[in-house]
């Protein structure tokens, strides 16, 4: 199939970015996305020029680096889809294709679709954990946990952090992906002491990185491509009130 | 050079209790002043920076990554091996041993690998400590599954993600550290060289790949955590920017590459469908619990079947050949990955392959399907159920243990698995080779340390399912900070390594020239292209079964195509920048000197063993034929350089607790 593709082009976080129009003519159905964008950028290589940035790794929707917004939806139209898993057979001969960065203030462009998510790292350093040293553990089997809670914590410990729920967001919230981390701890005996301590200090990280609130729109839900659900939102803000009430810190 | 591998004495269960014990430690006050690189943040990296951290020494990691939770364990799907014996089926830290050991087709070191199966059991209890939320019963203790060439059930596992959530728990371990101020993370740095002062590794040169930056990092010890070298063969289950460059940069500064030959072919990927494929999808062993393999038993069913005149479907059941069923009835669909590779290509090379290109078998789950359904409608005190009835609950079953493997496969080729049987194919996985290291994981250029799979040391010519996980954690949890004591220990009087000093000047120099000549190749051809082209001759001749005549044509060809790349490849954008190109050229270019080492490696060994397959060295049965009396030894290669021969050293594998046998899975 042919297909036009309206391409996001950028230098740098602070460089003017515009969309720039290819054409691509030999899209086999079977390929992938970015099997796609590579045979695109092998097209530019040729042709002298430099070919479009973007990140990807993994291939198999689990790493979360690919970061691209395609038709107005975050990894593409696809549900439960990351970019990399999204495959030509669901786009039609002669269509146009949108491709552009996760747009979110606390995400700066690096180059084209390439963006900084380092944002989401300094959230999980500021109490992302369980403080257990290498060592100190007991016996696996020491603390039986009911397997529906253990399988609902797995459901959050899913997210991939890959920050689609920011570029969905209206507000550029990353409410999904702190809640759903959130909730993975808090759900399990294993990270319940340091519960209300986590969850404070992991919003006000949240906040200092310039996301946005939560408005209850619920986008992050529809476009997460792990299905993370908004019930780990509510779950956080009822830790958080909870916390912030029985808390002795200011 | 005569190899140690300072090995302790004393007997087989009792060398790491008496090595802990008895290995030199660096007081507390010491550690904060030393300090420490660990390069790559995947499970092997992560827990040995977390681990040392922790410990009190000053850390510096780095990865290449926008964020340490992107590593490529975060892939792996199947599970994790321990033995816990929580099953009651008879397992013990010696059967582990024992299963590794074979497994590995008697080409690893009996003491690290007796050492591995020991710390297993602590890393269970360390990731569970961290709330990595395992399988649980309806008990609310931890499940259990089976995997390949084992008779217990030995592996836990977190659905089919079981790597993605052990590195999370070992990224949080880290985030925290990085937190406390313990480890400095340098994300989006990529090693480039490492700088060796009095024959020492003292640090590295790293590049920031957002500014092009190179910068000079300083330490008292250098650890890579760097992964595997699988990419040689451009296609493969890795990810796109797996590379072999820091393990390769340092065999240039003289480390040594052990056993480069073994790599690892895994049985069940989604097959190849077109040239501009970039990578394969692993589809997990944990499938072969409840699939069965099959081919036809006809070559014109086959062909119909490739010519979409036919499906899966209308094949009679007596007119299929589970092959691995019938070939090796005690293991059955279970026996190893090097076994099962094998089995299918031999299928395939005799027209019985059902994909179009001729290169994929059947995964069948139909049976489990029917198998599952019964069972759960007796649970519900469903008698006589209907066929529909069995099914739909049987594939409620199979969905809950398979779900998401199930939805990748169908995302990935429109066909539904759970009606059609999956197509799969072998595809290369991972490298047991890797660098040479001793006891301590410490290559033979003092201070330089390798764990993970980025070392040799525990799988010999094949690893088994879920041991990669184990061994990565063992390393970086377990072992590493014991042993890089032994080391540190006798330096607690140097003081912080200058990154000024007149070797890291011209390490950074050297990297300079290096990228410099990439950016002026000045040619048309992509990077991506040579990439394609080097990945075809190593698949063809150095693949899942080679021969004298092959390997020599292809170390020709390989010659040839690095003398075209350095003619008339070409790098665009600026090495000042964000440059991905740049990233690969880097890349490729070490590429081919890894990949002409292995074909040398291959040649060398005159024999078949594990993923190493050489069609000379082969019984009437077609089974590999090992040669212990003249290759119980690892082979570790020294790089000289393009204009000489590379020089194989050996150590000798001492085997005081095993019988070497023939391995049969029959």
């Amino acid at each position: 199939m042919k297909l036009t593709l309206k391409i996001w082009r950028q230098g740098g976080e602070y460089k003017k970015g515009q969309f720039v129009n290819y054409q691509l003519d030999q899209v086999s159905e079977h390929m992938s996305f970015l099997e796609m964008l590579y045979v695109l950028n092998e097209q530019l290589i040729s042709q002298g020029k430099e070919p479009v940035a973007f990140e990807h790794d993994c291939r198999e929707g689990i790493c979360g680096a690919c970061s691209m917004v395609i038709n107005g939806h975050a990894h593409g139209p696809l549900q439960g889809t990351t970019a990399c898993q999204l495959h030509m057979r669901f786009f039609r001969d002669g269509q146009t294709v949108t491709i552009e960065p996760f747009r979110a203030k606390s995400f700066p462009v690096i180059k084209d679709l390439v963006v900084d998510r380092s944002a989401f790292d300094r959230i999980i350093q500021a109490g992302g954990y369980v403080s257990v040293g290498t060592g100190q553990a007991q016996d696996a089997n020491a603390i039986p946990v009911e397997k529906d809670q253990s399988s609902m914590a797995f459901d959050a410990a899913a997210c991939i952090g890959c920050g689609a729920c920011v570029a969905a967001c209206p507000n550029a919230s990353a409410m999904l992906f702190v809640s759903a981390k959130v909730s993975h701890l808090t759900l399990l005996p294993q990270g319940k002491v340091e519960a209300k301590k986590r969850v404070l200090s992991m919003v006000r990280q949240m906040d200092l990185e310039g996301f946005g609130n939560c408005s209850n729109v619920t986008a992050c839900e529809a476009e997460c491509p792990k299905g993370i659900s908004v019930e780990n939102i509510a779950r956080m803000n009822r830790e958080y009130l909870a916390s912030v009430f029985s808390s002795e810190e200011d | 050079m005569q190899l140690n591998g300072n090995i302790p004495e004393g007997s087989l269960a009792e060398k790491w209790t008496r090595y802990r014990s008895t290995v030199s430690l660096v007081a507390p006050n010491n550690k904060m002043r030393i300090e420490v690189i660990v390069v790559g943040s995947g499970l092997a990296g992560a827990s040995a920076a977390a681990s040392l951290g922790e410990l009190g020494y000053k850390v510096k990691c780095f990865t290449y990554h926008d964020s340490p939770r992107r590593a490529h364990s975060i892939a792996a799907q199947g599970g994790i091996n321990a033995a816990k014996n929580y099953r009651n089926d008879g397992d013990s830290v010696y059967r582990l041993f024992y299963d590794t050991i074979k497994g590995g087709d008697y080409r690893s070191r009996e003491a690290n690998v007796y050492r591995l199966a020991e710390v297993s059991a602590a890393i269970i209890d360390q990731a569970v400590a961290q709330g990595v939320p395992f399988a649980r019963e309806y008990g609310g203790l931890l499940d259990n599954r089976s995997f390949g060439g084992v008779q217990v059930s030995r592996t836990f596992y977190a659905r089919g993600q079981t790597g993605q959530q052990l590195l999370l728990g070992a990224y949080q371990a880290l985030s925290r550290q990085i937190a406390l101020g313990a480890v400095e993370m340098y994300n989006r740095h990529e090693m480039l060289d490492v700088v060796l002062a009095d024959g020492k590794a003292r640090g590295i040169i790293a590049r920031n790949l957002v500014t092009g930056e190179l910068e000079r990092h300083g330490a008292h010890a250098v650890v890579l955590a760097t992964g595997g070298y699988g990419n040689v063969f451009y296609l493969s289950t890795n990810a796109m920017n797996c590379n072999v460059t820091a393990a390769w940069r340092v065999v240039r500064k003289g480390a040594l590459m052990a056993n480069p030959c073994f790599t690892q072919i895994h049985p069940t990927c989604i097959p190849v469908s077109g040239d501009y494929q970039s990578k394969l999808t692993l589809m997990s062993e944990s499938l072969r619990n409840d699939g069965r393999v099959w081919v036809p038993k006809k070559q014109e069913d086959a062909q119909a079947i490739r010519e979409s005149r036919k499906t899966a479907l209308e094949i009679a059941e007596e007119d299929r050949d589970y092959f691995l069923e019938r070939r090796y009835p005690a293991f059955g669909n279970l026996v190893p990955r090097d076994v099962a590779s094998r089995a299918a290509k031999t299928a395939c090379d005799e027209g019985l392959g059902v994909a179009p290109t001729g290169l994929a078998v059947y995964l069948d789950f139909a049976s489990a399907i029917e198998r599952y359904g019964r069972s759960k409608a007796n649970t519900l005190g469903i008698h006589n159920p209907d066929k529909a009835t069995i099914i739909r609950l049987g594939e409620e079953v199979v969905s809950e243990k398979y779900g998401n493997l199930f939805e990748m496969y169908e995302k990935i080729t429109g066909e539904n698995p759970y009606k059609m049987p999956m197509k799969i194919y072998p595809a290369v996985h991972y490298t047991m080779g890797g660098l040479w290291v001793d006891y301590n994981l410490e290559t033979n250029i003092p201070g330089l340390f390798a764990t993970g799979e980025c070392n040799f040391s525990d799988h010999g010519a094949n690893r088994l399912g879920a041991s990669a996980l184990m061994q990565g954690l063992a390393d970086g949890y377990f072992v590493l900070p014991y042993t890089i004591g032994n080391f540190l220990s006798n330096d607690i009087r140097t003081p912080k390594i200058d990154p000024n000093r007149q070797e890291f000047l011209d390490a950074e120099k050297q990297t300079q020239e290096r990228i410099d000549k990439l950016m002026n190749l000045g040619g048309k051809q992509s990077i991506e292209s040579f990439h394609r082209r080097l990945g075809r001759i190593m698949w063809d001749y150095c693949g899942m079964s080679r021969n004298a005549e092959g390997l020599q044509k292809a170390r020709g060809m390989i010659l040839e195509l690095r003398e075209e790349f350095y003619r008339d490849a070409f790098v665009p954008g600026s090495a000042n920048d964000f440059n991905p190109e740049l990233e690969k050229a880097l890349r490729v270019a070490d590429y081919f000197e890894m990949g002409e080492l292995m074909i040398l490696d291959a040649l060398n060994r005159k024999e078949s063993c594990g993923g190493h397959f050489r069609e000379e060295y082969q019984d009437e049965g077609g089974e590999a034929k090992r040669d212990d009396e003249n290759y119980a030894y690892v082979a570790a290669g020294e790089y000289k350089g393009w204009e000489e021969e590379p020089v194989l050293h050996r150590e000798d594998l001492v085997f005081e607790n095993v019988e070497l046998k023939t391995r049969s899975y029959k």
